[in-house]
């Protein structure tokens, strides 16, 4: 009896352990190609001007930002030495689990670029929707962030028209977003030699982020 | 009864939506569109019919005090294979079910059918049985999914219906789920009941 139950654990785990390694690579490499989408899909174009085309975009290992006990992933997009966008990874909680976005800002804080979906796990058909719905998506396209507030508006003034009936979704959404933008700003100020001693503060905690990366 | 008798039997009389009503909570929470209804109905159907086929073959050797733990044991392993392999090949699906693939684990249909059938009957019966009933399974998400899609956002898998507007919202939330789910029942038993 306890033999028999061994014997089949033993051998259910063996079969597990022989398809988690055949299924490994092809889940990475699946992963990976998301990951290469959406940063493409929220950053400019290319040096030369070409579309950044689906899969293309070059990833190098991300840098990262502690800001609030999150850790935010980037991407820099560099244009003749100077940083032109970043994608940022974004994470909240979303109605049914964690929401995460690849965020696209342009380095002059005018724009959102383009969010992109990485994980959720909304309603089907609901909160879903943040995946599909040509409405809600196009708003983040080219988002001006001096004439928009970064808040879910009923009815729509100058901020994010929600998706009908998934509220608290398109509330997670934006608010990923405000993160990431805060997140930006974090960036910059580390990366500029400002006289203001906030920004000074923010600067030093930055190089003290990069000495502990550094080592 | 013949084999095609044992694949009929699951989607018809059987059914196991409709007249059996087992395994009601993917089935009530995964048919918010036809597509996501027959993804799930096919997620079950492959492992229903892998676990039947090995439970069919295990089962003359399983002692009975720990009949239901070796169960449960193989349509684990199952179902983690089956989220492997979404994962790496079907991840769009993978992330609209999500949570539900590894619940399929504990689904009624799934332990079900390896208790009153597959460990009493052969291999090939019990694969047989587990198409019949998948595809019962399969085919009554997918028709449920339809509905509440049509209603709901006015749409037939995924493709819209040209100029029409939001659609009936109930029916992609919760209560149309229960709502549409009583009436193709009654529909579908009142069917039964004439023939």
């Amino acid at each position: 009896m306890v033999l028999c139950l061994f014997g089949t654990c033993l051998f259910c785990s063996a079969v597990l352990g022989g398809v988690y390694a055949l299924t490994k690579e092809p889940i990475e490499q699946t992963n990976a190609k998301i990951l290469q989408t959406a940063v493409g899909q929220v950053l400019l174009r290319n040096a030369d001007g070409t579309d950044i085309k689906e899969g293309t975009a070059i990833l190098e290992a991300p840098d990262v930002l502690e800001m609030d006990g999150k850790s935010y992933e980037y991407y820099t997009q560099v244009e003749n030495d100077k940083p032109v966008a970043y994608a940022i990874k974004s994470t909240v909680v979303g109605f049914g689990g964690p929401l995460t976005l690849m965020v696209g800002i342009s380095a002059d804080r005018k724009l959102v670029l383009n969010t992109s979906v990485l994980a959720h796990s909304e309603t089907p058909g609901l909160g879903a929707k943040c995946t599909s719905d040509e409405k809600f998506m196009s708003q983040w396209k080219g988002l001006q962030l001096e004439s928009t507030k970064l808040e879910v508006q009923k009815p729509v003034k100058d901020g994010i028209d929600a998706i009908t009936a998934s509220t608290i979704t398109s509330k997670a959404y934006t608010s990923a977003v405000a993160n990431a933008l805060a997140a930006f700003d974090k960036i910059v100020a580390g990366q500029t030699v400002s006289e203001n001693a906030e920004e000074a503060v923010l600067e030093e905690t930055n190089n003290v982020e990069q000495e502990v990366e550094n080592e | 009864m013949s084999k095609f008798g044992l694949i009929t039997k699951g989607l018809v009389k059987d059914n196991p939506t409709f007249v059996l009503l087992l395994g009601m909570c993917p089935t009530l929470a995964t048919t918010t569109s036809a597509m996501n209804g027959l993804s799930m109905g096919l997620a079950t159907l492959f492992v229903l019919v892998l676990s039947n086929m090995a439970i069919s073959a295990l089962a003359p050797a399983v002692p009975d005090k720990v009949h239901i733990p070796v169960y449960i044991v193989v349509i684990a392993t199952f179902v983690t294979v089956l989220q492997f392999l979404m994962q790496a090949f079907v991840p769009d699906i993978y992330a609209t079910l999500g949570l539900f693939i590894p619940l399929i684990v504990v689904n009624c249909i799934v332990l079900g059918r390896a208790e009153a059938f597959a460990n009493k009957n052969s291999v090939v019966d019990s694969a047989l049985d587990g198409i019949g009933v998948g595809l019962g399974f399969t085919c009554s998400l997918t028709v449920l999914g339809a509905v509440r899609e049509i209603l709901g956002s006015l749409s037939v898998f995924g493709w819209k219906i040209p100029g029409t507007g939001d659609g009936m919202l109930a029916f992609v939330m919760a209560p149309g789920a229960f709502i549409a789910l009583g009436y193709l029942m009654v529909l579908f038993n009142k069917f039964l009941a004439k023939k």
